[in-house]
């Protein structure tokens, strides 16, 4: 049956739109379906989660319908006939049913994430999951066909076979859709394809009020339907209609009617459900008071508030030039203006600020995998899963989190026997902790496997030349070579982290996210690493530096100090390079106005202020300014939005006088030059 | 009379860059906005004079008189930016003031001939005779080349 003829009054922009948003839903009840998975495995046997988690994959089978997703469909109904096993108390609930319903929740998440971009997941994949779910149910998914020809036959059709003895039980159901509900998207044939997997019935098409073909409204509704089921069930039947309340008119009469036996209904059909908890699902189906806001909108929003930051701060500089009689008076209505926009602006971050409950919940399922793989088995604590951060840190937190999750269970933890021949459980734990620590939010993963195995790390470091033979480095900086480029600490490569990136790969894009990482660890107890993110990449802190007239920001994540450059430090090399020695150690000394390009009046030796910088990978070089003008919060305006990547320049500002200012790209700035002088300067490796 | 309102008809706007007169098609320019000091960006070329505050958005400025190889002088409170939308983009050209609103059919416009340099060639696709003026109309597609071929 094709789609479009069903919808002929809506446009593929409504399809889209309502697409888009039916795979947002989707994502929020896989949220929801984990989460209450995992607090089922906690032990909380709670009727109410169960019926969310029922609940959620309902919806998600409920909306593939409409897009005949058939892979998705198909997996959600198995899944959910198993939960309403599980809900109808037929199936009892122990760790190892648990495991299948998280791994056939990993499988819905797989398939929705393909259906949303068109792609088909691996039979092989999710073939395993569906015999478990099959054998969970014991019955193979029911036959989904034999309604094809329904939505095109305007005469009464039975759905299924009428003979057999009278059942005690049954309904019948007048069922009126509304326009409304056509508007919606909503299809009455799902609704009655719904209805018949609860159990046998005969529809009956009411078309009395269908109007002469020349006064047929398109948009209108004519239909109706009786409906007289085997099931006697009503909050089921009206859980089935939970989506379009108030969008039709649904009368359910408690007749009886002799129709099949109840036994003889496919055993996949949900079973009778106890009163209280279809009670529970009416309340708990309206969620809290939330609207659903474009991003768009959202992003916008915060743009204009950092304009009006900026504005009202060139209006505090004005005012504070012009020569005022009142001055008191208008300072403190200067003062509460300020006031007022730092207030908006918090809110208006708020709004897009997140809790990183979301990416700590996909961590849960790579432990799973992980732990599958490795045959180890590890416990998944998270802490601060309320933690509020931007979103655009939230989306950029997944990869290193992954990474780290997956070193620190690959090579921090031990296998099963190595921890009870050292007196540990079995099971091991990493734990992530997310907090707020002075305007930054602080995440932790720590583990409690071996930790760093110091000698080892050393003699690796020396053999891959990060460090000399000779060095005699602390047992802390020993432990921080692993994040060093090309370090790796694994035995042998392994399946898992052992793809070529390493600590060094987490390292940077910490570092590109404006974040800083380091580790400790003690032997035999676990290793910690720590991450430390700005709470959102629309403001960074910058040192203002003033070079050949202009004004430059470098991100103070880079920075690690400013000093006065001393002439005897400085010996030339070749041609056109400098180097400084700082604490007996070579740095180059770049001329950060002609890297810049800029023409300046001031020579090269006139400029005695340098800030030390440090790139992703660690190389290190002296940046010579003219004036440095002191710490400011800056936020962060593309370039390439209007233009085009700049070599050198990371992004743009915009300073109080409401000029433009470029942010440093300071490890492109160390790239350039290292291109430009193709023999490279001294070793920049941290020593 | 209106029948002569084809929708063959466009609106230009016309602007002086060093004594000579271009314009671009009126339904690209967003905003037309005075002088404001620019920063300058590190590997552009010359005629891109850097990038200044347009309300919040980073706004590239080409000087059209470089950019055409013409006169260039220092720019000043009197210069004026006209800002145009190419390609998604915001772009704001400099020039020396801006003149005319000129309603112009297809048939008015004639090739710009073989003599002109090569750069003037593709950057002014057609030129226009207004009483004793001519008009050189620009070809916005082609005011920042290498944006074009390296943003890509």
């Amino acid at each position: 049956m094709t789609r479009d003829s069903r919808y002929p009054t809506l446009s593929a922009d409504a399809m889209a739109s309502i697409r888009a948003v039916f795979f947002e839903e989707c994502e929020e009840n896989l949220s929801a379906l984990e989460t209450g998975l995992l607090a089922l495995q906690e032990g909380a046997e709670d009727w109410e989660i169960i019926n969310t988690v029922f609940r959620a994959v309902h919806s998600i089978k409920g909306g593939a319908s409409i897009f005949s997703l058939d892979a998705l469909i198909d997996f959600a109904h198995l899944f959910e006939s198993a939960l309403s096993q599980v809900r109808a108390r037929e199936l009892a609930l122990d760790g190892g049913i648990i495991k299948t319903l998280l791994k056939a929740a990993d499988a819905l998440t797989d398939l929705v994430r393909a259906a949303r971009v068109g792609q088909e997941v691996d039979p092989a994949v999710v073939a395993p999951l569906i015999d478990e779910l099959a054998n969970l149910v014991a019955v193979v998914a029911e036959d989904d066909d034999g309604f094809g020809d329904l939505a095109f036959t305007p005469v009464p059709v039975t759905l299924d076979s009428l003979e057999g003895p009278g059942s005690s039980t049954g309904l019948t159901l007048h069922f009126r859709p509304a326009a409304e509900l056509y508007a919606k998207a909503n299809d009455p044939v799902l609704l009655l394809q719904e209805l018949e997997r609860l159990g046998a019935m005969e529809v009956t098409l009411d078309r009395s009020a269908l109007p002469m073909l020349g006064d047929l409204q398109a948009d209108e509704s004519y239909l109706a339907w009786t409906i007289v089921h085997s099931v006697g069930d009503a909050d089921a039947v009206r859980e089935v209609f939970e989506f379009v309340q108030g969008d039709c008119q649904l009368e359910i009469i408690g007749e009886t009617k002799p129709l099949l036996p109840q036994a003889e209904i496919a055993p996949a059909a949900a079973t009778p459900v106890e009163a209280p908890v279809a009670s529970n699902s009416q309340a708990a189906a309206n969620p809290g008071q939330t609207i659903r806001v474009d991003l768009e909108r959202v992003d916008r929003m915060i743009d204009l508030v950092s304009e009006l930051v900026i504005n009202q701060s060139i209006l505090i500089q004005r005012m504070a030039a012009e020569p005022l009689s009142n001055r008191a008076e208008v300072n403190a209505v200067l003062e509460d203006l300020d006031k007022l926009t730092r207030e908006i602006q918090d809110s208006v971050m708020a709004i897009r600020a997140q809790p990183v409950k979301a990416v700590f919940q996909r961590m849960s399922r790579l432990v799973r995998e992980v732990e599958a793989m490795t045959g180890k088995s590890v416990q998944l604590v998270t802490e601060g899963d309320a933690t509020e951060v931007d979103r655009t840190v939230i989306e950029r937190l997944s990869d290193p989190l992954t990474h780290m999750i997956r070193n620190a269970i690959d090579h921090g933890i031990e296998s099963k026997e190595q921890r009870l021949a050292v007196g540990k459980l079995a099971q091991g734990t990493v734990r992530i902790a997310a907090s707020h620590r002075g305007g930054r939010i602080v995440i932790e993963v720590s583990d409690d496997g071996a930790g760093i195995n110091r000698e080892r790390v050393r003699a690796i470091a020396v053999e891959r030349g990060v460090i000399t033979a000779d060095a005699n480095p602390s047992s802390e900086e020993i432990d921080n070579l692993i994040f060093a480029a090309g370090f790796s600490t694994s035995e042998a490569v392994t399946d898992l982290s052992g793809r070529g990136v390493g600590m060094d790969v987490v390292r940077s894009s910490v570092q590109a996210l404006g974040g800083r990482i380091s580790v400790t660890s003690v032997e035999g107890r676990g290793s910690t690493f720590t991450l430390s993110l700005p709470l959102t990449l629309a403001v960074m802190d910058g040192m203002l530096v003033s070079v050949g007239g202009h004004s430059l920001v470098a991100p103070l994540t880079t920075l690690i100090e400013s000093f006065q450059v001393n002439a005897a430090d400085v010996r030339r090399l070749g041609p056109s390079s400098a180097i400084l020695t700082i604490r007996g150690a070579p740095v180059p000394l770049l001329d950060l106005a002609s890297v810049m390009g800029f023409a300046s009046d001031q020579t090269e030796s006139g400029r005695r202020v340098a800030l030390l910088v440090e790139d992703d990978a660690g190389g290190r070089a002296a940046l010579l300014v003219d004036e440095i003008l002191g710490q400011q919060q800056v936020v962060i305006k593309s370039l390439e939005a209007n233009y085009r990547n700049v070599p050198g320049v990371a992004a743009a500002t915009i300073l109080g006088d409401g000029r433009v200012a470029l942010i440093l790209d300071v490890s492109g700035i160390l790239a350039l030059q290292r291109r430009t002088f193709a023999t490279p300067g001294p070793q920049t490796q941290a020593a | 009379m209106a029948d002569t309102q084809t929708i063959d008809t466009r609106e230009l706007i016309s602007f002086r860059v060093a004594d000579q007169e271009y314009c671009v098609d009126i339904m690209s320019v967003r905003e037309i906005r005075g002088w404001t000091p620019a920063t300058s960006l590190p590997a552009s070329p010359a005629y891109v004079r850097g990038v200044i505050n347009l309300r919040g958005t980073v706004l590239p400025v080409v000087d059209l008189a470089e950019r055409l190889g013409l006169p260039t002088s220092v720019p000043s409170e009197r210069h004026v930016i006209v800002v145009v939308w190419i390609d998604g983009q915001l772009v704001g050209l400099l020039v020396d003031a801006v003149c005319d609103i000129l309603a112009v059919t297809q048939d008015m416009l004639q090739p710009t001939p073989d003599i002109a340099a090569q750069d003037v060639q593709a950057f002014v696709e057609a030129l226009i005779h207004v009483e004793e003026r001519m008009i050189g109309l620009i070809n916005l597609d082609h005011v920042l080349p290498a944006s074009q071929s390296q943003a890509a």
